[in-house]
């Protein structure tokens, strides 16, 4: 890069969406969909509180100007490896750092059973016609808000997997991205199972500073052809400083199952909307989601089962512990079409409640336009009993003890739904160390 | 030297009303003492103030385990000193194991210097000790599996809390209507139970209506309680007096404390009237 094109470049304007345009040599019709975004992200003002999806989170001290797009940077100091990968045979993986990929690796078991993983500028010069037909396009919208079509505009890291037709990956796929000091990740991921592939996949954030502001603005499409199968597990654990964005949406189609776990531990602020489409006869989806929050975090999760097609079941637990002053909200709505008989959806949110100042609010939703369909969906709100405290300190555990073990029991209906060792262990691990001793 | 539990002149109030009204026992290890009285009499909260249940306040009086004050003591040091108390309604942990939870209580008890975060036991060992003792109480290892109590009958409830006792092996247990909720072979069993479990190497503390619980494990000293106060101590030929002809002779002999008891139940019987 020459030195003139170094000099300051304000945020988000049109004159770094141009030197973004200028600085990768992208096909026209990417070009053209970044341009559209940018057009759209330019006419949008950032919500307000106005709005029903952001009554509950207020981004008043969210200054979009403070952020920019991200420069490759070198990372000063080693990143971290993960804490998903910890103990697991990955078959391949990729690191990113402030939204840069830094390290993109395959093993050539894999790369020769055609499966693709790597970041999206690699996939793009690989397969450019794959990214054509699935990059923002079929899942997630780039018009639908301010957010995602500022990650539709500027996007720079992420990655893609894709495994073909037929084909069963055995090891899990792992990817990382790292935040460094006030940097901001624009990160993509897309996930693409042809029709009766099977694959796990690992994703995770982290920052290096759990203090430091940052960004994520960042969106994730898993694409399932018939009778395929995915696992993929989703591991948010920015630091505190970071305002998290995103969109994230699965398109189920016939008789696939997509086991998707979610643990948000991390952000200063989450919006996220997750979204499974349920768009072929037979399909499945399970959610399992573990949220702990502390501080002044405020996490707010809009899930949307959608059920498109009929004879699908879907089945979404989210459970929450809270401590301090911080909040979470959930909001989880069924959408059953018309077209969508013998629909079997459920939805559950429980929420611990570990001291007194912290809120979680709780609004599950129907919308059902089928007739023959069973949909059940229940919230919860508690605190830890007293008593359970006193009981187990009866048995010789300390009081701390006693919290720890009722709050890791609290999750555990989650955990024994995820077979994956490490995830358990990572989750565990997390939440056993953030729990504290409450009056 | 023997280890005794010492309860003297002991007042507790709930909420700010007496309830135990200067209570008097000495126990020593290896004796089996049977606390027998009416509904709301105080037994209950005798045993939760020994194991320092927080809602329980201590308004006068003392307990001392050897030369140890119980009273300055933390629920869990209390636990880890050697004193047990078999809930009469035991609390559900839903998410943990019993076998997780019992082998983390084990530790603690064994250790009781151990610090947070310090090694369990080897799980070798103590999955071994704890089939042991399942086979001996004739419980099926997938009970261990379970959460703690979560989803429980009342008699499986009170079959953990044997298992946990014998897992302890406290100095002093104290066994609140650990009989209560079951049928007539189930109180036998677990009669056999806790004698088997090596209840003459504890002081035991045994708060029952029935005779039935007493019958594997002969009381040496028999005490009433009424009015929130030990009103008369004999040997198991009380115990078995009160369960054929009920309380009317104590309340007749101990007015002052049959009036006290009718005070203490007039909130609770009030609305009823």
């Amino acid at each position: 890069m020459s030195a003139s094109t170094v000099t300051e470049v304000e945020g988000f304007s049109p004159a770094a969406f141009d030197r973004l345009i200028e600085s990768r040599n992208e096909p026209a019709w990417l070009q053209e969909l970044r341009q559209s975004a940018f057009d759209t992200f330019q006419s949008m003002s950032l919500p307000s509180r106005k709005e029903e999806e952001w009554m509950r989170t207020d981004i008043r001290m969210f200054h979009l100007d403070k952020f920019a797009v991200p420069e490759q940077v070198k990372p000063e100091v080693e990143l971290p490896l993960g804490v998903l990968r910890q103990g697991v045979d990955v078959g391949g993986s990729i690191v990113s750092y402030n939204g840069h990929t830094v390290e993109s690796n395959l093993s050539e078991e894999l790369r020769q059973q055609g499966v693709i993983f790597g970041s999206i500028a690699e996939v793009l010069e690989q397969r450019p016609e794959l990214l054509e037909k699935y990059l923002l396009t079929k899942a997630v919208d780039p018009h639908f808000d301010k957010f995602s079509s500022l990650h539709a505009a500027f996007f720079t890291g992420g990655q893609v997997l894709y495994v073909p037709k037929n084909t069963v990956v055995k090891q899990p796929l792992h990817a990382l991205s790292v935040l460094g000091p006030g940097g901001v990740d624009l990160g993509h991921t897309l996930v693409i199972v042809e029709e009766g592939a099977e694959v796990t996949m690992l994703n995770e954030t982290a920052s290096l500073d759990n203090k430091a502001p940052g960004m994520h603005c960042g969106a994730i499409e898993l694409i399932q052809h018939p009778n395929s199968h995915l696992r993929y597990i989703n591991l948010q654990n920015w630091g505190q400083g970071v305002w998290h964005f995103a969109h994230q949406k699965a398109i189920v189609e016939r008789d696939s199952t997509l086991y998707w776990t979610i643990g948000a531990l991390g952000s200063r602020l989450s919006k996220v909307n997750q979204h499974v489409a349920l768009v072929g006869e037979g399909a499945y989806c399970e959610v399992n989601g573990v949220m702990f929050t502390e501080g002044k975090q405020h996490l707010s999760y809009h899930t949307l089962q959608h059920h498109e097609a009929p004879s699908c079941r879907s089945n979404f637990l989210y459970k929450t512990a809270l401590q301090d002053h911080s909040r979470t909200v959930w909001r989880g709505m069924i959408k059953v079409d018309n077209a969508a008989q013998k629909t079997d959806g459920y939805q559950r949110n429980d929420n611990l409640i570990l001291t007194e100042h912290a809120r979680a609010d709780s609004i599950p939703g129907l919308e059902i336009e089928a007739d023959d369909v069973r949909c059940t969906h229940g919230a919860t709100t508690g605190k830890i009993d007293e008593e359970q405290i006193f009981y187990a300190q009866t048995r010789g555990f300390t009081r701390k003890e006693a919290m720890r073990a009722i709050v890791i029991g609290f999750f555990q209906q989650v955990f024994d739904r995820i077979p994956l060792e490490s995830v358990r262990d990572a989750l565990g691990n997390a939440i056993a160390s953030r729990v504290r001793e409450y009056e | 030297m023997t280890d005794v539990l010492k309860i003297e002149n002991l007042h507790v109030a709930v909420e700010g009303k007496p309830i135990l009204k200067g209570v008097n026992l000495t126990i020593k290890r290896g004796e089996i003492h049977a606390l027998m009285g009416p509904n709301g009499s105080g037994k209950s909260t005798l045993g939760f103030a020994i194991m320092g249940h927080p809602n329980y306040e201590i308004t006068a009086g003392s307990i001392h385990l050897n030369d140890q004050d119980v009273l300055e003591m933390a629920v869990d040091e209390r636990a880890r000193a050697g004193l047990f108390l078999a809930l009469q309604r035991p609390v559900s942990i839903p998410g943990v194991r019993l076998a997780d939870f019992l082998r983390h209580a084990t530790t603690n008890v064994r250790n009781p210097d151990r610090k947070e975060g310090e090694e369990l036991i080897p799980m070798r060992e103590f999955r071994k000790e704890i089939k042991d003792k399942m086979n001996h109480l004739s419980m099926d290892m997938e009970f261990a599996r379970r959460y703690v109590n979560d989803g429980f009958s009342g008699g499986e409830m009170k079959r953990a809390e044997i298992l946990q006792l014998a897992m302890l092996q406290p100095k002093f247990a104290i066994l609140d209507e650990t009989d209560s909720g079951l049928d007539a072979d189930a109180v036998r069993l677990a009669s056999q139970s806790i004698a088997d479990i090596g209840g003459e190497n504890m002081g035991l503390l045994i708060i029952t209506h029935h005779d039935k619980l007493l019958e594997h494990n002969p009381p040496q000293f028999a005490h009433v309680m009424l009015g929130g106060k030990i009103v008369e101590t004999g040997t198991v030929k009380l115990a078995q007096e009160l369960h054929t002809d009920g309380y009317d002779r104590i309340r007749k002999a101990y007015p002052e404390a049959a009036a006290a008891e009718l005070e203490m139940n007039e909130e609770e019987v009030s609305p009823a009237v």
